[in-house]
């Protein structure tokens, strides 16, 4: 009976961690998309009033900034998950 | 001392050292060499990473491409960052958990299949080699300057050294030759781009002065470097660099397949396998990425501050006055480059008009045309400008110090050479390890596998020399277009294999092949088939193709039709086993991952 109940909590968990992962990289790629897709490209004539360095907003997001959120996000991914890892318990030894 | 000479010096300084790294890490241990990475902190992971991604594309082309174009290459920059963000995200933890060291490995486990593991290695040898035919072109460029003697007989006998420096063993697998390469490339990238940005802009760093004032040059007063250049550049009747000229449609598709192409190459994933843990792939991605940024931050800068320069230098009167002479481009110190890349047929001028001065300007644009007749100017006369030549003689059009050359010309072969012989041995690894030795002839001796992959590599270097002589576009256009391969095949599959159980060996191997062939189908349409000229069915440009899609940016509907196709099949067909289901629970969870095995 214990043993059955420890293997739905086990189970119950690991849908847990996937869910909260999924959750996790949705956030990051609707964030990833729009920096780069967004206002590199689709959103910039509305940057565009936005004035920086002698261009636009979207001309700095599609030549630098996309970039610098780029890393921003893989490595809030990579704190995020090592701490939800370890909130489930299902980090490496 | 002889630039020559300087060049000689840097190159070989350069190559004594990755060979010196070589045989000392060799003799440290055997292992190590075989598990590249195992053991190695996350930081060195990431630059040897660095090192093995930027290539001739990255390097000798993209910047070159950037500035002729301006804004509407920020595709390059973008597509080839944002792809880590999906390999970080998507794939390196869980295929660093399922423990195995090639991608096709994966896809034949995970989807039961043998026929699904050959049609991965068949993915990975055409994306792997149609990249190679970009890196040639590099090699080309290289060498043709390296040694002042033509574009191709420098192509020729990069073939050769390729092709030795792949079977020696290209070094790969030593991470830290790999180290030391990032380094070299990296200052060879960074060091003349900071000398340049401090002529123009009096800024240190080049991704700031590509924002910044120019330093005031008398009446004009301080002007962003920036609006500068699109003063000048549409005085002379080219596109404004900052606004956007394509359609936002082509431009969105074509980021969308370098990023998934990115996150769909083999030799890129091949790295994640080896790190120690799980938690260290999700940091190697971004390692790689910050190593990876600080070149491509710094490209833009590159592009805008060589246009600008280039335009200055043809027009020293300002656009208004009178152009360079012909005279003053044969014996004045500061044009020794135009002749110097004259040799390799890469760069050339023509008095059209006999005026004895060189006109540079769109001569197809319909604004100059009333200037032009005024003038008495009969075209434009920098009658060829490869954009593959603009970094590597960059240094030489600012008049950097002759040791700046040298340098640069020491880390544009470390890119071409480096990459080119990494692909040489993804393939003919595939060909011998995979193909034969995993499929066809599976009791082969360890000799004759050996043997079969010197073999595999002596014609894909044959296939991509030949190709290269003709290339289908400048270095990374090439390159673009390997990446819309393994977008359309490989990364729909890893992702399709990670985040649903569902899809069963029939609808993978079904989306992979109708990714494929479609991409395949389309590039050829556009660009020849088999990329030989004037057999295409389609001009390569928007209003021509065929669905108004650009070749380069079909990668990226192939891999939604392969997502499509997988989808629906698997879902007309028997669902997947449940230990399949169960070794997706299992790489979805870090724990109990051991180390990479061998099989």
């Amino acid at each position: 009976m214990a043993e059955q109940a420890r293997y739905v909590k086990a189970e119950k968990d690991g849908a847990g961690y996937w869910s909260a992962n999924v959750r996790i990289i949705l956030v990051s790629l609707v964030i990833w998309a729009l920096v780069s897709f967004g206002f590199g490209i689709l959103l910039r004539p509305m940057l565009s009033g936005i004035e920086i360095g002698g261009t636009d907003l979207g001309f700095w997001f599609a030549q630098q900034g996309s970039i610098l959120v780029f890393l921003a996000l893989i490595f809030f991914y990579a704190w995020r998950m090592n701490k939800l890892d370890r909130e489930y318990g299902v980090e490496e030894d | 001392m002889e630039q020559f000479t300087i060049n000689l010096l840097f190159v070989g300084a350069s190559f004594a050292l990755y060979i010196g790294i070589a045989i000392w890490a060799r003799a440290g241990s055997t292992s190590e060499f075989y598990a590249a990475g195992r053991g190695v902190h996350p930081v060195t992971n990431g630059m040897a990473t660095a090192a093995d991604w930027m290539s001739a594309a990255s390097f000798i082309s993209m910047a070159g491409l950037i500035a002729f174009t301006g804004y509407d290459n920020s595709s390059y920059l973008m597509g080839w960052t944002g792809g880590y963000v999906l390999l970080a995200l998507l794939l390196a933890p869980y295929l660093r958990k399922f423990g195995k060291f090639t991608v096709s490995e994966f896809i034949g486990d995970r989807f039961y299949s043998p026929t699904a593991r050959m049609v991965a290695v068949l993915c990975l040898i055409v994306a792997s080699t149609t990249y190679v035919i970009g890196q040639m072109t590099g090699v080309g460029v290289a060498f043709g300057r390296f040694l002042e003697i033509s574009n191709t007989a420098g192509l020729l006998i990069g073939a050769c050294v390729v092709f030795a420096y792949a079977v020696f063993g290209g070094m790969k697998g030593v991470t830290y030759t790999q180290v030391a390469q990032y380094v070299v490339l990296i200052m060879a990238y960074t060091i003349p781009a900071v000398f340049i940005s401090l002529q123009l802009t009096g800024t240190p760093i080049p991704a700031l002065g590509l924002f910044s004032e120019t330093v005031s040059t008398g009446a004009e007063g301080n002007v962003y470097l920036l609006t500068k250049l699109d003063q000048i550049v549409t005085d002379l009747g080219f596109a404004s660099y900052t606004e956007a000229h394509k359609d936002n449609l082509n431009m969105v598709l074509f980021t969308l397949s370098l990023m998934i192409g990115t996150a769909g190459l083999p030799h890129v994933i091949m790295r994640f396998f080896t790190v120690p843990k799980v938690s260290d792939a999700r940091w190697s991605a971004g390692w790689a990425l910050v190593f990876i940024a600080l070149l491509y931050l710094t490209a833009p800068a590159v592009g805008a501050m060589a246009r600008l320069n280039i335009t200055e230098l043809m027009w020293p009167n300002g656009t208004s006055g009178d152009p360079v002479s012909v005279q003053m481009i044969e014996t004045a110190p500061e044009y020794d480059w135009m002749l110097t890349w004259q040799k390799t047929g890469l760069l050339d001028w023509e008095d059209k008009n006999g005026d004895g001065m060189i006109q540079y300007y769109n001569d197809a644009s319909d604004t100059m045309a009333a200037t032009a007749a005024a003038n008495g100017w009969e075209g434009n006369e920098l009658t060829n400008f490869n954009r593959d030549i603009l970094v590597l003689a960059n240094p030489e059009i600012a008049s950097l110090p002759s040791w700046v050359i040298g340098l640069v010309a020491a880390g544009g072969l470390a890119a071409a050479l480096s990459t080119a012989a990494g692909l040489l041995l993804a393939i003919s690894s595939a060909v011998s390890h995979d193909l034969l030795k995993g499929q066809l002839t599976p009791n082969m001796s360890e000799k004759a596998e050996l043997m079969s992959a010197r073999v595999a590599m002596a014609v894909a270097i044959a296939v991509a020399t030949v190709l290269g002589l003709n290339p289908p576009g400048f270095a990374a256009q090439t390159v673009a277009l390997a990446f819309g391969l393994a977008a359309a095949s490989i990364f729909p599959a890893l992702m399709m294999g990670i985040f649903s159980k569902r899809i069963n060996n029939v609808g993978a191997v079904a989306g992979m092949l109708s990714g494929l062939i479609f991409t395949l189908v389309y590039i050829f349409l556009h660009k020849g088939w088999l990329f030989i000229a004037g057999t295409n069915s389609f001009p390569d440009t928007v209003d021509g193709s065929m669905f108004g899609i650009q070749s380069t940016a079909i990668g990226a509907v192939g891999a939604l039709i392969n997502f499509a196709v997988a989808y629906g099949v698997s879902m007309m067909t028997k669902d997947t086993p449940q230990e399949i289901k169960d070794l997706v629970e299992s790489v979805r969870i870090p724990a109990g991952a051991g180390g990479a095995v061998d099989h």
